[in-house]
């Protein structure tokens, strides 16, 4: 059997494999998609392992040093894994008037999950994120993909108790 | 004989009169806009088709799902039409009522109107209630009525005429000499004039060209751009191929950012329509001229919203500024001449080229023309989005439109112009929006984020605030910005804390004004001002906390002692009540106390003491 030509990687299964090389031969002769390719493969694996930035890299025949540097300069990119839920918090001028501050220092205090961490049972990550243009509904709270405005320390609980 | 597109365009206006006058049948305009999505409009839409289904009504009544209404607080909306009836705050079981009622019983459900919170009075209209009356939609002409996943929509509401005539009618000078009239001015923060923009790349000479729209909206606060994507994605297209067309540039891009998936949906299926339609793609209407858009997701970084960085994005880089000259009409997206505009001006151009440029120019005040979106928000009743005619006072804007302050609070600032602007206090809110006007009260017009702030908000943690995120957002390759903005940072946290001396305060005028003359790109710039006009207008605020060691609005956490007044407690027990970590002991009839160790400081009883008596 030929070797694989995918290094190994425990959060990455085969099927990943194989949507990330169809990524990047989509890619491969288009100028500029490497942002493109760092979001599809990130949203393929969750986060982008060293490993992958490699792989990719060499894929679209780019030095690595250039790949990571832009991996690093876009906050969407994640390195490190996440949670099985990522909790994102609204840091725009809307929500931390409206009291996003509060919400966020009775997460951190609920779950002992610092900005940008993931808890221990790797239950939820935090990020705090830039303004997401529903300031109607502030303070803003995504969930996954769910939506939650107006919400308050006392009830961030309550939704949270939804994801396990 | 008219090019076959143009026909086309006459029949589909033909086809779909009745629809926009409402006379064929009953419409119910359902807002699908990213708010009213998260309060479950979906639901509600799919309970309100059942609903008509279930009574044989669907020939009779059509649902349409729109952009985003504009009235955000209100969500889940509905407007049902004829009749002009607005009903908000609905759940999956008030369509039984609408339908039996209303559609069958021809009679608005009262319960579900609009309440006016100054006179308790009901209104049933829309155009009545106040939150739309003072407005002058241009821009936001077809929100809340079209639905902008349908191109015939846009098309039967006069969409593609202006490209039409821009294509058929007009030479490229003529377009610019047009846009140049109008006196429109970029509506993405700078407000430089967009005709003279278009004509310096289209004099300068290449054969390839681009035109590219700015979707980044990185204003925290800000979120017309979002919702004007949502709502008519094809006034933008109409607007990038007219700027294309006055340029002969053959491609574009929309730089949308990724959080937007709604906005970014609706704007791909909107290009795909127009390129089915022949309104993108080789020789449009027959004129000999092609243009194509691609949609080009950015990543997270605000600094990509400045447009060198943004060119240096789209080709695949770190999006880092540089020094101009060149500017990127002569040296843009791949060295070529680009032209880059906001969505907002974009979304008006294709009217100016219907009307004429002194139709719009007639709008508005003499160094600022037309109309402005902006999206209101913070310690406001009405949040929403609410296009004025330039020149319309700030107070209009808050009070007539906006509702005023909520829960009786007190008025305090209202900041304009995201992390380069500033904060305007109560004695200059007749201030008119004009470019200039603004910029004279210390703040800008920016891209259009108005967040009004009350008492409770303290003024130097807002500027700490607003330093961090330009501290977080600074890209790092100039030292002003990324040492300079850090300095301004630790000083204000340092004030924060209580540790603040009265030499903190010259030392950041000094800063400020160093790093504003020094910086590369506007981010830098402009980053400091959000420091100035508090120092400016909140000058006491910083006193208290430098020499008092005090914050007046209570919420710097480590000038708070987490004790009660005994003196105005009331016994009510509220904070007991809402106190997560059980650190307030409290019985009926004594006064509340709070126990140190077990405090979070998460500042619940604060908010919740009606009293003020916690300190
Ligand atoms: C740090 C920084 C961020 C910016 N962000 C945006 C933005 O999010 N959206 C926008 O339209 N313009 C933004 N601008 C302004 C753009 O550089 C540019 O002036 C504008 O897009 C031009 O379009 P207009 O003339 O139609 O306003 C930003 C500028 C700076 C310095
Ligand atoms: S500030 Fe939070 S959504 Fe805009």
């Amino acid at each position: 059997m030929a070797k694989s030509p995918h290094p190994v990687h425990e959060d990455i299964t085969p099927e990943m494999w194989t949507g990330i090389d169809r990524v990047i031969a989509e890619h491969k002769s288009v100028s500029g998609a490497i942002i493109t390719v760092l979001r599809e493969c990130q949203d393929i694996a969750g986060y982008l392992p060293v490993e992958l930035l490699d792989y990719i890299a060499k894929g679209l025949n780019l030095p690595s040093s250039e790949v990571f540097g832009v991996a690093s300069f876009y906050s969407l990119f994640s390195l490190v894994p996440k949670g099985r839920h990522t909790i994102k918090l609204c840091l725009g001028t809307a929500c931390y008037v409206k009291g996003i501050k509060e919400v966020m220092s009775r997460v951190t205090n609920t779950f002992n999950l610092e900005e940008g961490q993931v808890t221990e049972d790797k239950r939820f990550s935090l990020e705090g994120v830039r303004c997401l243009g529903a300031c109607g509904l502030a303070p803003v709270m995504v969930v996954g993909q769910d939506t939650h405005g107006d919400v308050s320390p006392d009830k961030i609980l309550g939704i949270l108790d939804n994801y396990t | 004989m008219a090019h076959e597109t143009v026909e086309q365009l006459g029949r589909i206006r033909e086809k779909y009169a009745a629809k926009f006058a409402f006379t064929d049948k009953t419409y119910l305009l359902i807002c699908g806009g990213t708010g009213c999505h998260a309060t479950g409009s979906i639901k509600v839409k799919e309970a309100l088709e059942q609903q008509l289904a279930e009574h044989d009504l669907s020939d009779k009544a059509e649902v349409v799902e729109t952009g985003c209404n504009g009235f955000c607080a209100m969500g889940p909306l509905l407007v049902v039409q004829p009749g002009d009836v607005f009903y908000q705050k609905l759940t999956i079981a008030d369509m039984e009522t609408i339908v039996k009622e209303h559609i069958i019983g021809k009679k608005p459900v009262e319960r579900l109107l609009y309440k006016d919170p100054v006179t308790r009075k009901r209104i049933a209209s829309q155009k009545e209630i106040p939150f739309f009356a003072h407005q002058e939609p241009v821009v936001l002409r077809n929100k809340g009525l079209i639905n902008p996943e349908s191109i015939d929509d846009y098309i039967a509401r006069d969409g593609y005429s202006g490209a039409a005539k821009a294509l058929l009618e007009m030479d490229g000078e003529e377009i610019i000499e047009q846009m140049k009239i109008s006196g429109i001015r970029g509506r993405g923060g700078a407000g430089f004039p967009t005709g003279l923009k278009w004509e310096f790349a289209s004099k300068s000479p290449g054969e390839t060209k681009y035109v590219l729209c700015n979707a980044d909206e990185g204003d925290p606060g800000a979120f017309m751009d979002r919702s004007i994507l949502e709502a008519d994605p094809h006034a933008v297209i109409e607007g990038m191929i007219i700027a294309a067309r006055a340029i002969n540039a053959g491609k574009g891009y929309v730089y949308a950012r990724t959080e937007y998936p709604l906005a970014i949906s609706r704007l791909t299926k909107a290009i795909e329509q127009a390129t089915a339609y022949g309104l993108l793609g080789e020789n449009i209407f027959g004129s000999g001229f092609g243009f194509a858009i691609e949609i080009y997701q950015g990543a997270g970084a605000f600094v990509c919203g400045e447009e060198t960085a943004l060119m240096r994005s789209i080709e695949g880089k770190r999006g880092m500024p540089r020094p101009r000259p060149p500017f990127p009409a002569h040296k843009g997206l791949w060295e070529k001449p680009t032209v880059l505009n906001n969505v907002e001006t974009l979304a008006s151009v294709a009217q100016i080229i219907r009307h004429g440029g002194s139709w719009y120019s007639a709008m508005g005040t003499e160094s600022s023309k037309g109309t402005k979106v902006f999206a209101v928000s913070g310690d406001v009743n009405n949040i929403g989005l609410v296009e004025v005619p330039m020149g319309t006072s700030l107070r209009t804007i808050i009070y007539d439109i906006g509702g005023g302050i909520p829960k009786k609070k007190k008025f305090k600032a209202v900041q304009l112009g995201g992390p380069s602007g500033g904060c305007i206090p109560d004695a200059y809110l007749d201030t008119p929006v004009d470019y200039e006007a603004i910029a004279k009260v210390g703040a800008i017009m920016g891209s259009g984020g108005v967040i009004v702030m009350d008492e409770n908000t303290c003024m130097v943690d807002m500027a700490r605030f607003f330093m961090e995120f330009i501290q977080d957002e600074s890209c790092g390759k100039c030292t002003p910005c990324r040492e300079g903005t850090r300095r301004l940072l630790q000083i204000l946290e340092k004030i924060c804390e209580g540790r603040g001396k009265p030499e903190d305060i010259d030392k950041m005028r000094e800063l400020s004004a160093t790093i504003s003359q020094t910086a590369l790109c506007g981010l830098g710039q402009t980053g400091p001002n959000p420091v100035l006009s508090t120092l400016r207008y909140f000058m006491d605020e910083y006193e208290a906390h430098i020499h008092d060691k005090r914050c007046p609005a209570k919420r710097c956490v480590a000038l708070l002692k987490f004790e009660i007044d005994r003196d105005i407690c009331t016994k009510c027990g509220l904070c007991f009540k809402h106190c997560p970590s059980d650190a307030i002991i409290w019985k009926k009839k004594e006064v509340a106390r709070i126990e140190k160790d077990k405090c979070i400081k998460c500042l619940t009883c604060y908010d919740k003491c009606k009293f003020g008596a916690i300190f």
